[in-house]
C-alpha cells in the first residue's frame, strides 16, 4: 500500500506596509481609502496616548495594576476598522485600544482601571464583552456569542482576542472546536506579543505558528504582520465576511509587547534591551505616520494639533473618572436579579457599621 | 400523569421550550441519543437540530460557551453528562457565571441553567456519583437547585427557567427512576430559595435533601419519632427562614446529606442554628454525612453513602442527648 497524504496545509503570512510605510500596492485593500487610513493612524496614536496616561496614573497610585498595551496598537485599530458597526468584541485584558476605536466611554475606562465595575457597565451599549482576566477563559463567551448571533440570525460577527500565552489553554482549543464543528461566526485574534510575562514565544510552544493551532480546529488560519495596521485591517475584513457565511476563522498578528506585562513585573529581568530594540525599528504608527507623510497627508501641526486634542480628551476623562463616588451597596446588590434573605442581612450588618471603616 | 423524575424534567423542558424559543439545550450526546440517562430524548425530533444541540466534548466550552450564549439574549440549558466531568468547567462557572452580572453591574446577565446527574448509589464507574452542591454554593452567584421528587423537580426547574440567573440544577441519578408521582400535565413553578415541609413532626428537625429525602423518610418511619423533616430544594441561597422555624420549636436539629462532612452544607446550616438558634436548642447539632474523602469505586459505595441505619442511629443520639 502507498503512503498518501492524509491532508497537506501551510500557513500564509501577509505584510502589506512595511516598517518604512512603503506599501505593496497590489495586496493593499481596495476600500481603504486615505481618509480611513488616516482615522486609523489617529485611533493607534490616542491608544498609545491613553496607555501612556493610565502608566503614570498608576505609578501615582491613581489606578491600579494595568497592564499596557504600547507596541501593539496596529492589531487592535486594524481589527476594529475590519469590524462592522454591531459586530461584537470579546477581549481579554489588553484591549484597551480596540475597547477606543470602538466607542467605549474614556470616562468609563478610567473607572475601570481605578479598580471599579461601574467602568465595565456601558460596555454593553458597544458589543462588547467585559475584561477577562483568566487567560483564555473568554474564547468560550466567544464562541457563545457567535451561536447566539447565528441563532437569532443578526448577521454580526464576534472577535475575541487572546494572546499568544493563551494559546497554550484549553479553553482556546475548546472555543476554537466549538464555532469550527458548529459553523459558528468567530473571529479569533491571536495577539502574539511574543511575551507571555516571562515566558518567550519560543517557550510557550513547539509549533512553528500560533496560527496553525486554527488548522487543527478545521478553521481558517492565517498569520500577519501584527505591525502593519493594514495587513491587519485586510485579515480581519476577510475574516468577518467568512464569518457571516458561518465559517470561523483565526488571525495571528505578530507583534511585540513593548513594555511590561502589566506594572507589576519588571520586564528587564527576562529579556534583553537588544530584542526590544530590534522591535522599536518595527513600530506600527511610525510606518503609518512615513506613508501618510509621503502622501502629503499629514506633517507636524496636524500632529500637534491631534497630541492636544487627545491629551484634552483624556484629561477630561480622568478628572470625571475620578470624580467617580463608589458606593459599596452595589457590591451586594448586582449578585442576583433578587435579592438573597441571607444575603441582605450581611448587607445590612455592613451597613449599620459602616464597612468597619 | 403518574411519571417518574426522567419523565418530569423532559415535560418541564418541553412545555418551558414551546414557550420560549430563547431557550436552547447543549451538549454530549442529548440529541440523539436523548443523553445518556434520557432526559432529553424526543426533545430533537420535537425542536429540531438548532434548538437541541449536541456539542463537541468539551465542558468548559459549553459552560463558557453557555455564558457567551445568555450573555446574548438566549437561555442557554447545558447539560453536564456528569458531575464529575463538570470540574473541567469549574472556572467558567466561578470565574465567570458567578461575577458577570455583577462585573457589569447588571448590564449582562447569564440566564443560564446547568442540569447534571449528581450523587451515588448506583454503581456506576469512578467520577459518576459526586455530590458537588457545596462547591457551587461556596462563592454566591450561582443558584444552586436540588430536586428529590418528580413533582418538585418539574415545578423547579419551569421556575429555573425564567429566571434571570445562573442556576446549577442537580438532578439525583438515584431518584431519576426510583419512584412515580402524581404531576400536572401542564405547567407550574415552585419558588427557587423555598425549602418544604416532608412531613411535620414535635420531637426533632431533620433538615436533608437529594438523594437523602427517602433514607431520611424511610428511617424516621420505621423509628416512629416525631420529626420535622426539611427538603431544602434549594441549596443556595438557603431558606434559613424556615430551618430556623422548626429548630426552634424542636430545639434538636440534625443534618442529613449524601456529600462528604466536612465543610459542607451541614456545617453551613449548623453554625446558621447555632448563631441564631443555640439557645433554644435541647441538643448539640448532629451531621449525618458520607466520610471526609473521595466519593470511593463502587465495590465500596455502600460503605459511604449514609443509609437508613446512620440516620436511625442518629435519631437515637440526638433523642438521647
Amino acid at each position: 500500500m502507498p503512503i498518501v497524504d492524509a491532508f497537506d496545509c501551510s500557513i500564509k503570512y501577509t505584510q502589506i506596509m512595511d516598517a518604512d510605510g512603503k506599501i505593496d500596492a497590489a495586496l493593499f485593500p481596495k476600500d481603504l481609502d486615505d481618509d480611513k487610513v488616516k482615522q486609523m493612524y489617529i485611533y493607534m496614536c490616542f491608544a498609545r496616548a491613553l496607555d501612556a496616561k493610565t502608566l503614570s496614573l498608576q505609578r501615582q497610585g491613581r489606578a491600579a495594576t494595568f497592564a499596557p498595551l504600547v507596541g501593539e496598537e496596529a492589531t487592535q485599530i486594524g481589527v476594529a476598522f475590519g469590524m462592522s458597526e454591531g459586530d461584537i468584541l470579546v477581549p481579554s485584558f489588553r484591549q484597551h485600544g480596540i475597547l477606543l476605536a470602538r466607542g467605549m466611554p474614556l470616562d468609563s475606562y478610567f473607572i475601570y482601571w481605578r479598580g471599579f465595575e461601574e467602568g465595565n457597565k456601558t460596555l454593553k451599549d458597544i458589543g462588547s464583552f467585559p475584561v477577562a482576566v483568566p487567560v483564555g477563559t473568554q474564547m468560550p463567551h466567544g464562541a457563545g456569542a457567535a451561536f447566539a448571533q447565528k441563532y437569532l440570525g443578526t448577521g454580526k460577527a464576534v472577535f475575541a482576542f487572546i494572546g499568544d500565552g493563551g494559546t497554550s489553554e484549553g479553553d482556546f482549543y475548546e472555543a476554537i472546536n466549538f464555532a469550527g464543528a458548529l459553523g459558528l461566526p468567530l473571529v479569533s485574534v491571536v495577539e502574539n506579543n511574543q511575551w507571555a510575562i516571562s515566558l518567550p514565544r519560543s517557550r510557550q510552544t513547539a509549533a512553528k505558528t500560533l496560527a496553525q493551532k486554527g488548522i487543527a480546529a478545521g478553521i481558517n488560519s492565517v498569520q500577519v504582520d501584527g505591525n502593519d495596521v493594514v495587513a491587519v485591517y485586510k485579515a480581519a475584513k476577510e475574516a468577518a465576511a467568512l464569518a457571516r457565511e458561518g465559517k470561523p476563522s483565526l488571525i495571528e498578528c505578530v507583534t511585540y509587547r513593548m513594555s511590561m506585562h502589566t506594572t507589576s513585573d519588571d520586564p528587564t529581568k527576562y529579556r534583553s534591551g537588544a530584542e526590544v530594540e530590534e522591535w522599536k525599528a518595527k513600530d506600527p504608527i511610525s510606518r503609518v505616520r512615513k506613508y501618510l507623510e509621503g502622501k502629503g497627508l499629514w506633517n507636524d501641526s496636524m500632529e500637534k494639533e491631534m497630541a492636544e486634542k487627545q491629551s484634552h480628551d483624556i484629561d477630561e476623562a480622568v478628572a470625571k473618572a475620578e470624580a467617580f463616588k463608589p458606593d459599596p451597596k452595589s457590591i451586594f446588590e448586582n449578585l442576583y436579579s433578587f435579592m438573597p434573605q441571607t444575603l441582605k442581612e450581611e448587607e445590612d450588618s455592613a451597613l449599620a457599621s459602616g464597612f468597619w471603616m | 400523569m403518574n411519571v417518574n423524575m426522567v419523565s418530569a424534567i423532559n415535560n418541564a423542558l418541553a412545555l418551558s421550550m414551546e414557550k420560549d424559543d430563547k431557550i436552547v439545550l447543549l451538549g454530549e450526546d442529548i440529541g440523539k441519543d436523548g443523553g445518556v440517562f434520557r432526559v432529553t430524548d424526543g426533545l430533537l425530533d420535537k425542536f429540531g437540530e438548532k434548538r437541541v444541540v449536541d456539542t463537541p466534548l468539551s465542558e468548559s466550552g459549553i459552560i463558557g460557551a453557555s455564558i457567551g450564549m445568555a450573555a446574548s439574549g438566549l437561555r442557554p440549558v447545558p447539560e453536564m453528562q456528569f458531575a464529575g466531568f463538570m470540574f473541567l468547567a469549574f472556572s467558567q462557572l466561578i470565574n465567570h457565571a458567578t461575577r458577570m452580572r455583577s462585573r457589569t453591574r447588571g448590564s449582562m446577565k447569564v440566564p443560564m441553567v446547568v442540569r447534571t446527574p449528581v450523587s451515588g448509589g448506583v454503581k456506576t464507574l469512578e467520577h459518576h456519583s459526586e455530590s458537588p452542591e457545596e462547591y457551587y454554593s461556596h462563592m454566591g452567584g450561582l443558584i444552586v437547585v436540588e430536586p428529590s421528587n418528580p413533582y418538585d423537580a418539574k415545578g423547579l426547574l419551569m421556575r429555573a427557567l425564567k429566571m434571570d440567573d445562573p442556576v446549577m440544577f442537580l438532578e439525583p441519578t438515584k431518584l431519576y427512576r426510583l419512584f412515580k408521582q402524581d404531576v400536572p400535565d401542564g405547567p407550574y413553578e415552585i419558588d427557587i430559595g423555598k425549602a418544604s415541609y416532608v412531613q411535620k413532626g414535635d420531637a426533632m428537625t431533620i433538615v436533608t435533601y437529594g438523594t437523602m429525602v427517602p433514607v431520611v423518610k424511610n428511617a424516621v418511619e420505621k423509628h416512629g419519632v416525631s420529626a420535622d423533616i426539611i427538603d431544602l430544594r434549594t441549596i443556595n441561597p438557603i431558606d434559613e427562614a424556615t430551618i430556623l422555624e422548626s429548630a426552634k420549636k424542636t430545639g434538636k436539629v440534625m443534618i442529613v446529606h449524601e456529600a462528604s462532612l466536612s465543610f459542607g452544607v451541614g456545617a453551613e446550616i449548623s453554625a446558621r442554628v447555632a448563631e441564631k438558634a443555640m439557645f433554644e436548642l435541647s441538643a448539640p447539632i448532629i451531621r449525618v454525612a458520607a466520610p471526609s474523602l473521595p466519593y470511593p469505586m463502587p465495590g465500596y459505595e455502600n460503605y459511604y453513602v449514609p443509609n437508613e441505619k446512620k440516620v436511625e442511629s442518629a435519631i437515637d443520639r440526638l433523642l438521647s442527648s
